[in-house]
């Protein structure tokens, strides 16, 4: 190097007294920070805990009866079950996931890998996103419009399974659209190096690297779907048929499978007892319905943690 | 293992043996002298690779423009380059040696906004126009600056390309695992790590295990980009050493930073320079001789 003058010691911009004092405030200012945000997230556990330790205490005597949980409601008198509920609250949840399911994952492929980046595409996705705000009565209502009395299907499975998918598709669309813009570009990059087509690259690489995120995703919205009662209310009706199990006339109202026949879910036969509700045992049989609903969702919740975090292992670690 | 890989690889060459580099095999290619700068700037004409003549052009592009947009990213690209031999693409950051390796194999079609113009051939077809994108990357593999494996297992990684391209039966794949590990030099250390996840490798065994997945489907041509800028040296080294000897077979195309392993592995270089490729030749007149002035300031700059 040319530099051939004596090397002068920089002067001392920064007094390490400052730097001293700074530091303890920062350590001080941390330490204050750390012991209220524990305090906020351990309130907002505690309220969760209680409600529900609440919910499920209350309904506890209700919810672990297999006579409640089997036996069809009762219009006038004491003692009806939910057995019914129960089952149109599943059989929903199955058909709208049937439908929403392929329907979010081929939209959230097309935008996240195919879509051109133009005026069209931003449209879509802000369309998404205040269809995802949409207050499910307003679902509802259109559901009612358009399924119940536009195509005259009646209050029916169809009619609620459909409502639940436009509910349904703008949050699972968003998700599986999130996971995929996850998985790294060279993920990407490498499937098509090896000369497969982009096709190939989302279905062998993208959608298993994405899987699960989505996963996690399709159960947390499954919860949802089956804690959902005002887009039903209007579409998917608020009685329940006996069923008969032994049926497997399609035709028939009492047959299980029909998609044609009115089905309470358990969230609206929490809303109708309470609002026009008759039978005696009113608080009971509404405590253990929402006792049952809550375990349905906790349970969901608990195996979409599970089956994520197995599956991200598997995907990403010995 | 890497103890015994070190000692493996460190020069055996006799000083006499290295002047005649007309002599020199493969494997002498990746011999690393890290004595100091200067020692190997002078060692540069003992490494370097003969240049066979007149070898004929396995690719060609013939005044090849791209913009990225607005952006003129390649101006009049004109470039053979040779069969079995490996050509080194040089030049300051920004220069486009990337851009032109992603226009070999076509990876610039999925960057929107991105146009290409002139001609890419491949054994004299238009990759451009007459080959099928898909069908070009099969022949024109590609292996990428950070090690890139997909999660899972080793043998999957590998197997991969391969079952999408219509190999089923286990022996078969079996076979192409073990060769294509074994070309790519990881196989010693992986063949008990088969089944372990991709993702769990070194740095190195990751870029080895992604220049095994590349080979997989026999491709003729391997384009790497700046495949050693993340590895510690001896994998550098391993690598530098496998270029040497997959070139009998394939014909490479590297990117790279360090000059000096330019003069190590690669017969051609071609330097590039704000979007235009300023001169290209044998590797030791690029560096010994430019006949360009900028050339001269980018090698001597670096060489001190
Ligand atoms: N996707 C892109 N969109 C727009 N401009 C780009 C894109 N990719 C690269 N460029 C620009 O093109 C020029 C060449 O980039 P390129 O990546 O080919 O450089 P490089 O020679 O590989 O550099 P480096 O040695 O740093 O990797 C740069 O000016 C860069 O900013
Ligand atoms: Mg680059």
């Amino acid at each position: 190097m040319a530099n051939t003058a004596t090397p002068q010691p920089a002067p001392r911009l920064i007094d390490p007294d400052a730097v001293v004092a700074h530091v303890e405030k920062a350590r001080r200012q941390s330490k204050a920070a750390t012991v209220i945000l524990t305090a906020i997230a351990g309130a907002i556990c505690v309220l969760l805990a209680a409600i529900l330790v609440y919910i499920i205490s209350a309904g506890a005597s209700k919810a672990f009866d297999p006579a409640f949980l089997t036996s069809p409601p009762q219009q006038f008198k004491e003692g009806g079950g939910i057995g019914p509920e129960l089952f149109n609250s599943f059989y929903l949840l199955v058909l709208t996931l049937v439908i929403s399911i392929p329907l979010s994952l081929g939209a959230a492929i097309f935008l996240v890998e195919y879509a051109p980046d133009n005026w069209v595409t931003r449209a879509v996705k802000t369309a998404i996103e205040v269809l995802s705000s949409l207050p499910s009565i307003v679902v509802g209502l259109f559901g009612f419009l358009l399924f119940v009395l536009q195509m005259s299907w009646g209050f029916s499975i169809i009619s609620g399974a459909l409502a639940l998918t436009m509910f349904n598709i703008p949050i699972l669309l968003r998700v599986i659209q999130q996971a995929l813009e996850a998985v790294p570009t060279d993920q990407r990059d490498a499937g098509l190096a090896l000369g497969m087509t982009r096709w190939e690259t989302t279905v062998h690489i993208l959608l298993p690297c994405a899987m699960p995120a989505i996963i996690t995703g399709v159960i947390l919205s499954a919860g949802r779907v089956f804690g959902e009662a005002a887009a039903l209310i209007y579409t998917a009706g608020q009685s329940a048929p006996a069923l008969d199990f032994t049926s497997f006339d399609l035709t028939n109202p009492a047959c299980p499978w029909n998609i044609w026949r009115p089905a309470e879910t358990l969230a609206v036969h929490i809303w109708k007892i309470n609002s026009e509700g008759v039978v005696p045992d009113l608080t009971a049989v509404s405590d253990g319905t929402a006792a049952v609903l809550v375990i349905c969702i906790l349970a969901f919740n608990l195996i979409a943690r599970f089956a994520g975090r197995r599956l991200s292992k598997k995907l990403t670690a010995e | 293992m890497q103890q015994q890989s070190t000692e493996a690889n460190k020069p055996t060459t006799a000083p006499g043996a290295a002047a005649t580099p007309a002599a020199t095999r493969p494997n002498d290619v990746s011999l690393i002298d890290r004595a100091s700068v200067l020692e190997e700037a002078d060692a540069i004409s003992h490494y370097a690779a003969p240049v066979p003549s007149n070898a004929p052009a396995k690719m060609r592009t013939r005044n090849v423009n791209l913009y990225y947009g607005e952006f003129h990213a390649l101006k009049h690209v004109n470039l053979n380059i040779p069969e079995h031999e490996v050509t080194a693409l040089i030049g300051p950051s920004g220069c486009g040696k990337s851009t032109f390796l992603r226009c070999l194999n076509r990876m610039n079609d999925l960057i929107e906004g991105c146009r290409v113009e002139g001609e890419v051939t491949l054994d004299g077809i238009d990759v451009y126009r007459d080959l099928d994108p898909a069908l070009l990357r099969c022949r024109v593999g590609m292996v990428f600056q950070h090690p890139n494996p997909f999660p899972m297992s080793v043998y999957d990684n590998v197997a991969y390309g391969p079952r999408a391209h219509g190999i089923t039966k286990r022996a078969d794949l079996d076979d192409i695992v073990e060769q294509s590990l074994r070309d790519a030099a990881v196989w010693d250390e992986l063949k008990d790590r088969l089944d372990a996840n991709g993702l769990g490798l070194s740095g190195g065994q990751a870029q080895r295990l992604c220049i095994a997945r590349a080979l997989a489907i026999a491709p003729d041509v391997l384009l790497m980009d700046e495949a050693t800028s993340a590895l510690d040296p001896i994998s550098t080294n391993k690598v530098e050493e496998l270029v040497g000897a997959l070139k009998d077979r394939y014909t490479i195309v590297l990117v790279t930073h360090n000059m000096l392993q330019a003069t190590r592995v690669a017969q051609k270089t071609a330097f590039f320079l704000m979007g235009e490729m300023v001169e290209a030749g044998p590797t030791m007149q690029i560096f010994e001789d430019p006949q360009d002035t900028r050339t001269k300031d980018y090698v001597s700059g670096r060489f001190g």
